[in-house]
């Protein structure tokens, strides 16, 4: 992926089906086509926007249907930009293999855009999202109201000419998340934001008939810190320790994701070494993840001793991740370009015997669950996730599998060397909560077998790149070398500068496609940097899963989303 | 080009009452292995403690020269570099080398800090250094934020052992002081402490 080097604005653009089409129905509705490292981006006018958004999803040359990500981005009086803001748009197509952005600019006298719900449902969240914090409104949205950010919020903090000192007095709680129709006799249950069956803090209420939940809403945002904001004043090498708290239960994946989208940004792939031992520790990672997901998710219902089980191996990973990065969970351990440091030299006999860790302990995880009656009776069948709906919703990773759609960036776009090695991609059939338990198990085998491979093929060679804009030159080399600590001042004081331009990169994170989103000016900074949380996309479609369905199995479901707070919120 | 399969779980996976029984005897062997074998995954914290590795990235230290004065020159690099914005650093001038400067004032406020380590990876001198103590308490907020002094002491180093740091030394301070001049010179950069 990040050695995907195109001039920019290659006019080669236009022949693709998606320019073709999109010109065909939209005709002079289509402002702008770029193709930049890969990335194809379409420019609409705001008239159309519904129209082609409609296009790329149901055209059957074209079937863009995994909703990815929709944000705003804020141009305040740059030129070349007309209008204030611009919205863009990511979605992909699992039969034909390709992403495409579509993006719409939008003035900001009138600042409003057609909501797409009707064609995306997943977009029913982003689009919120996009309001509140960048104050973009939605027409025909049902619920536009804050998600991230308090309700007695002012202003919108994404923009950029919002005052970030600014503080705010939030101290009531939204009491009613649902409309409750007048004289109704059922009973109103909020489930969290403090409570043992939420993964974290939020918070659903749910309105009971008996035991069966007619209607839900979900409230997020207790744990928002705008990482999205603070990377706008972050170096692109700053940004590295706030990606560990993004998915903290994979750490490492997230600052491999980041990474892997700057090197595409600049053109400068990592070494081979690098890229291998990335995917070792993202490997583990991935398994530590699917352990705490089945471990709590199984908690929730009663069964203690997996979770504690479990913990054995996921043990054994953190002292082989902490000897390597230097900390167990802010692992801070990728460069932009490469690694920090090597690993240490007993690597290989630390990563083996995490290995035989994690083989004894799911072979007990899987003897403890998979034939258990209760477990399998409490799981079978409930939560049920059609492939479309999977799809439409944004639902990506071991969700989106268990729904039976094959889609694996691993597999359909390598990155980091994933392409030299072996191994399946598992999908369910029925998409309920036992596909997605038996998809994230067999994960962690296929897991284990891609970090095999990788080790007795580990590269020699250096771990970061020698480009002296994005790496710091080596410590020997500047306490003797006058070049090299002139490098080094200069870099750490005026940053990695990359081209002007936009990127969307891409990995699979343990929850499916975690994306980067990065807008640059050119600048020290990045002008805007968009994560693409698998877990928000997935939880967005929580409320209406459990609708109609127990109360029980709510909790049931809930564990197998594996929502993490850290991604939901950013 | 390596092969990458599509499977299908299998989800008839017969439940039954020897699946819960076999349940029984995995969680009483982790028992026996716990209690009798001495395989138990826990540690007694906090009479025992977890051995981390010499990567491990606890509170810093800043190293001293021979006679006993910081190694730093108050470059700002760390600073600069620093993302949680948590180092303070005042300088003053040396009086015996004229263009050799020192912190009069070092501080880091620990409750800011998030220990990326990127403070040691942009130093030029290995003035600065992390070790592996990591129980840090404090009753007000100001005393944690630590100063030169603290940063000098060597007692819980001892203690704790040395953590991430630069592997390679060798410290030549020509090549600084004539690199600063050209990095003015042909750059305009004279470097401070960072304004956000
Ligand atoms: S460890 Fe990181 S956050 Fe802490 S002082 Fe050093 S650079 Fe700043
Ligand atoms: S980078 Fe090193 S020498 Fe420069 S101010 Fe910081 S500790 Fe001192």
């Amino acid at each position: 992926m990040a050695s995907v080097l195109e001039t920019p604005q290659a006019p080669a653009a236009s022949t693709s089906p998606t320019v073709r089409i999109l010109r065909e129905k939209l005709g002079d509705q289509v402002l702008r086509v770029d193709e930049w490292r890969g990335d194809l981006a379409v420019t609409v006018s705001r008239k159309a926007w519904v129209e082609a958004a409609r296009t790329l999803s149901f055209h059957p040359e074209l079937d863009y249907k995994l909703f990815l990500d929709l944000c705003g981005v804020d141009w305040l009086d740059r030129d070349g930009h007309d209008d204030r803001f611009e919205v863009a748009l990511h979605v992909y197509s699992v039969s034909h293999k390709h992403h495409v952005r579509l993006k719409v600019p939008i003035p900001e006298s009138d600042a409003t855009l057609d909501t797409i719900v009707g064609v995306y449902k997943g977009a029913n969240w982003f689009e919120r999202e996009t309001w509140d914090l960048y104050g973009i409104v939605f027409n025909g949205h049902p619920n536009l109201s804050r998600l991230l950010t308090h309700d007695s919020f002012v202003g919108h903090p994404m923009r950029k000419d919002y005052e970030t000192p600014k503080r705010h007095l939030l101290k009531e709680a939204k009491q009613w998340l649902l409309k409750v129709p007048e004289g109704s006799e059922h009973m109103i249950v909020n489930i969290g934001p403090s409570h043992p069956a939420m993964h974290g803090a939020f918070r659903v209420q749910a309105l009971m008939d008996g035991e069966t939940i007619q209607d839900a809403e979900a409230e997020i945002g207790y744990m928002h810190r705008n990482f999205e904001k603070m990377a706008e004043e972050r170096t692109y090498w700053q940004v590295i320790p706030y990606t560990d708290r993004l998915n903290y239960c994979s750490a490492f994946m997230n600052g491999h994701g980041y990474a892997l989208a700057v090197e595409k940004l600049l053109g400068v792939p990592a070494p081979p070494r690098a890229e291998a031992i990335r995917v070792i520790l993202s490997e583990f990672s991935r398994i530590m993840d699917h352990f705490i997901c089945i471990g709590a998710n199984v908690v929730d219902l009663g069964a203690i001793t997996p979770f504690f089980v479990v913990f054995r191996a996921r043990e054994a990973i953190y002292d082989l991740i902490e000897a390597c990065c230097g900390a167990r969970l802010t692992v801070s351990y990728v460069r932009i370009g490469g690694l920090a440091q090597d690993v240490p030299d007993d690597f290989e006999a630390r990563a083996r015997t995490a290995i035989a860790s994690v083989r004894d302990v799911t072979s007990q995880m899987e003897k403890l669950l998979t034939r258990n009656p209760i477990f399998a009776n409490r799981f079978k069948d409930v939560g049920v996730m059609s492939a479309e709906d999977a799809l439409s919703w944004g639902w990506v990773g071991p969700c989106l599998r268990g729904s039976g759609v094959a889609y694996d960036v691993r597999k359909d776009h390598p990155y980091s060397g994933y392409e030299q090695y072996d191994f399946d991609v598992p999908v369910g059939t029925v998409g309920d909560c036992y596909d997605r338990y038996l998809v994230r198990v067999e994960e962690i085998h296929q897991s284990v077998r891609i970090i095999e491979q990788a080790l007795a093929k580990l590269p020699k060679g250096p771990v970061i790149t020698d480009d002296k804009k994005v790496a710091l030159p080596p410590k020997s080399e500047v306490y003797s070398n006058i070049e090299a600590l002139m490098n080094h001042f200069k870099l750490v004081y005026e940053g990695i500068l990359p081209p002007a331009g936009e990127v969307y990169g891409y990995t699979e994170g343990a929850n499916g496609e975690l994306g980067f989103y990065i807008v640059s000016d050119g600048g020290k900074f990045p002008y805007r940097l968009k994560v693409r949380p698998p877990c928000f996309a997935i939880y967005a479609a929580f409320s209406e899963m459990i609708k109609g369905g127990l109360l029980a199995d709510a909790v049931a479901i809930i564990g197998g989303l594996n929502v993490i707070a850290g991604e939901l919120d950013r | 080009m390596a092969t990458v399969n599509v499977v299908r779980v299998e989800r008839n996976t017969h439940p039954g009452i020897y699946p819960i029984l076999l349940g029984l005897k995995i969680t009483f062997m982790n028992m026996i292995r716990t209690l009798f074998m001495g395989q138990s995954a826990t540690i007694q914290f906090p009479e025992q403690k977890r051995v981390s590795s010499g990567r491990y990235r606890g509170i810093h230290l800043l190293t001293a020269r021979e006679d006993g004065t910081p190694k730093c020159v108050a470059c700002y690099m760390c600073a600069t570099a620093c993302p949680a914005e948590c180092i303070y650093i005042e300088a003053g001038e040396r009086p015996e080398k004229s263009i050799e400067k020192y912190p009069t004032r070092f501080e880091i406020d620990l409750l800011r800090c998030v220990y990326c380590g990127f403070c040691v990876d942009a130093c030029p001198e290995e003035a600065i250094m992390m070790s592996r103590e990591n129980d840090l308490v404090g009753t007000t907020r100001a005393e944690l934020i630590i100063d030169r002094d603290r940063l000098m002491e060597r007692g819980k180093l001892a203690e704790y052992g040395p953590g991430y740091r630069p592997t390679d030394h060798d410290v030549r301070r020509p090549v600084r002081i004539a690199a600063l001049e050209r990095l003015k010179k042909e750059h305009g950069i004279v470097p401070g402490m960072p304004h956000r």
